[in-house]
């Protein structure tokens, strides 16, 4: 039953991965990375990630993909208009992908996932919170630092934009 | 034994969701008797004994409707649109109880469709997922109306979840777990365990949010009929506008359920049932949102983001910064 559900989620996470590079519709491709993350909020479901569950759909498609989709909307040369996902380097960049993809797929193959056979805490979201402040207090604290760069990097972009209308 | 229990959980969805719509066709029945009487008028009266019968008909001629589609609308996404709306507004209901759990026959049931460990969380991914309704309504329409709308909208609810989410962070340090049901057993007992009297100024600006984030008078600049036509749905007729109506009610009567939960002790309360005590609260809720809307003016849309980024959402770190201070002084 859960392999099923899986199998079903990872193909239509894969598959609307696929539509996302693929379609000619730039909106049409947002749409389907809406689509990718959900399936992927669903095989966090299957793993007993809730928490991480509900914070995908909540970071991932109801601010990130939105934020895309409105940008699209913005730019209404970008918004109708049918464009092509490949140019001229589309051999060398499939070659290149292949690659790659053998690559990962002999890491994955080489790789012991270690399953650990202890019971699942009681309260998870408790544990996760403990665990961010405790062992992982560093890359939290950094990954906060990073994001408060972009903030304000975002800020300054828009504030030289404004000053220079004035102009 | 699991085939009853499967068999009380269907009972369960089946009664909430039945539940829930009565609810929204007669929240549309009060609004409009409600505003009436605020406006000084008589309102729908008419079918039925005190126009009880009004929802009925409205829901017939919705459905008898001609299903208009535009010829230039993006026809898979114009269909979509309405039912995503809904769905997402409809599938909150799943983690709100409307009463604790009794006992029949041996089995404890609890009466809520899902007592999820995240529900706060899942309440606030759904209400992300509602922007894309509005959003492809907008888009798929191929209207300049209805694409303003769209654009407004998202911009809209993207600032103000962002409120409606840190707001409750407070009740969330307070009581130290997501689940809702949990959240309303420690605020029962007494009044003063209400997390109202902890957190006030969490309250009003979660109500606030969340009447922006429904799209409601003063915030409802994304269907402002006398700027847009009718905003993101403006091309649409019929069902599939009645399904956006519905949602929209259904939003009001979420967000009403869930303040009366996290703030006003939801079920809990002396003499009479938890259900009725429960829909006591609910119901003096959708009342101040149309008390609200009988009364106060539409924001312009400058304002409306301005006070969104500047007043509430500093406003809610404020809250979460003094919540802390007063934990750890506390101890």
């Amino acid at each position: 039953m859960n392999l099923l559900v899986f199998y079903i989620l990872a193909i239509l996470a894969a598959g609307s991965a696929i539509m996302v590079v693929t379609m000619k519709n730039i909106f049409h491709s947002a749409l389907f990375l809406v689509l990718t993350f959900f399936s992927v909020a669903g095989i966090y479901v299957l793993l007993n990630a809730e928490f991480l569950a509900a914070v995908q759909v909540l970071i991932y498609v109801g601010a990130i993909t939105i934020l895309m989709i409105f940008a699209i909307m913005l730019t209404h040369q970008l918004f109708s208009r049918s464009l092509r996902q490949v140019n001229e380097q589309v051999i060398p960049a499939s070659l290149i992908t292949f690659i790659f993809f053998v690559l990962s797929v002999v890491a994955l193959a080489k790789t012991a996932w270690p399953v650990s056979g202890g019971q699942l805490p009681e309260d998870r979201i408790f544990e996760i919170g403990k665990l961010l402040m405790s062992e992982y207090v560093i890359p939290f604290e950094v990954v906060s630092v990073v994001l408060l760069v972009a903030l304000v990097g975002a800020i300054i972009i828009g504030r030289r934009e404004k000053s220079g209308d004035t102009k | 034994m699991t085939l009853t229990l499967i068999i009380i959980q269907i009972i369960k969805v089946i009664a909430i969701f039945v539940g829930l719509l009565t609810a929204i066709a007669y929240t549309t029945l009060f609004e409009r008797r409600m505003v009436a009487f605020i406006q000084g008028r008589v309102g729908p009266n008419r079918v039925g004994p005190a126009g009880l019968f009004q929802p009925i008909a409205d829901a017939i001629k919705l459905l008898f409707k001609e299903e208009f589609i535009p010829d230039k609308a993006n026809k898979v996404l114009f269909s979509i649109a309405p039912l995503l709306s809904f769905t997402t507004a409809a599938m909150a209901i799943a983690v709100i109880p409307v009463g604790d759990s009794i006992t029949i026959g041996g089995y404890q049931i609890d009466l809520v469709i899902s007592d999820l460990n995240v529900g706060i969380l899942y309440i606030f991914a759904l209400s992300s997922l509602a922007v894309y309704g509005i959003v492809l309504a907008g888009w798929s329409s191929n209207s300049k109306y209805s694409l303003l709308g769209g654009l407004r909208s998202s911009a809209q609810m993207i600032s103000y979840e962002i409120g409606l989410g840190l707001s409750v962070v407070g009740v969330l340090m307070l009581s130290g777990t997501f689940s809702i049901a949990e959240i309303v057993r420690q605020q029962s007992g007494s009044i003063l365990n209400w997390y109202f009297f902890k957190q006030p100024i969490a309250f009003f600006l979660f109500f606030v949010s969340a009447i922006a984030e429904s799209n409601r008078i003063p915030f409802d600049l994304p269907e402002a009929e006398s700027e847009l036509v009718g905003g993101y749905n403006t091309e649409y007729a019929g069902m599939r506008f009645g399904l956006f109506y519905l949602a929209e009610y259904c939003n009001m009567i979420t967000i009403s359920a869930l303040a009366a939960s996290l703030f006003f002790g939801g079920w809990s309360g002396p003499f009479l049932p938890p259900i009725i005590w429960f829909l006591i609260k609910v119901v003096i809720f959708l009342f101040v949102f149309v008390w609200v809307r009988g009364t106060l003016p539409r924001f312009r849309y400058d304002q409306l983001m301005r006070f969104g980024w500047l007043a509430i959402i500093p406003l809610t770190l404020v809250n979460i910064l003094i919540t802390g201070l007063v934990m750890v002084l506390k101890g």
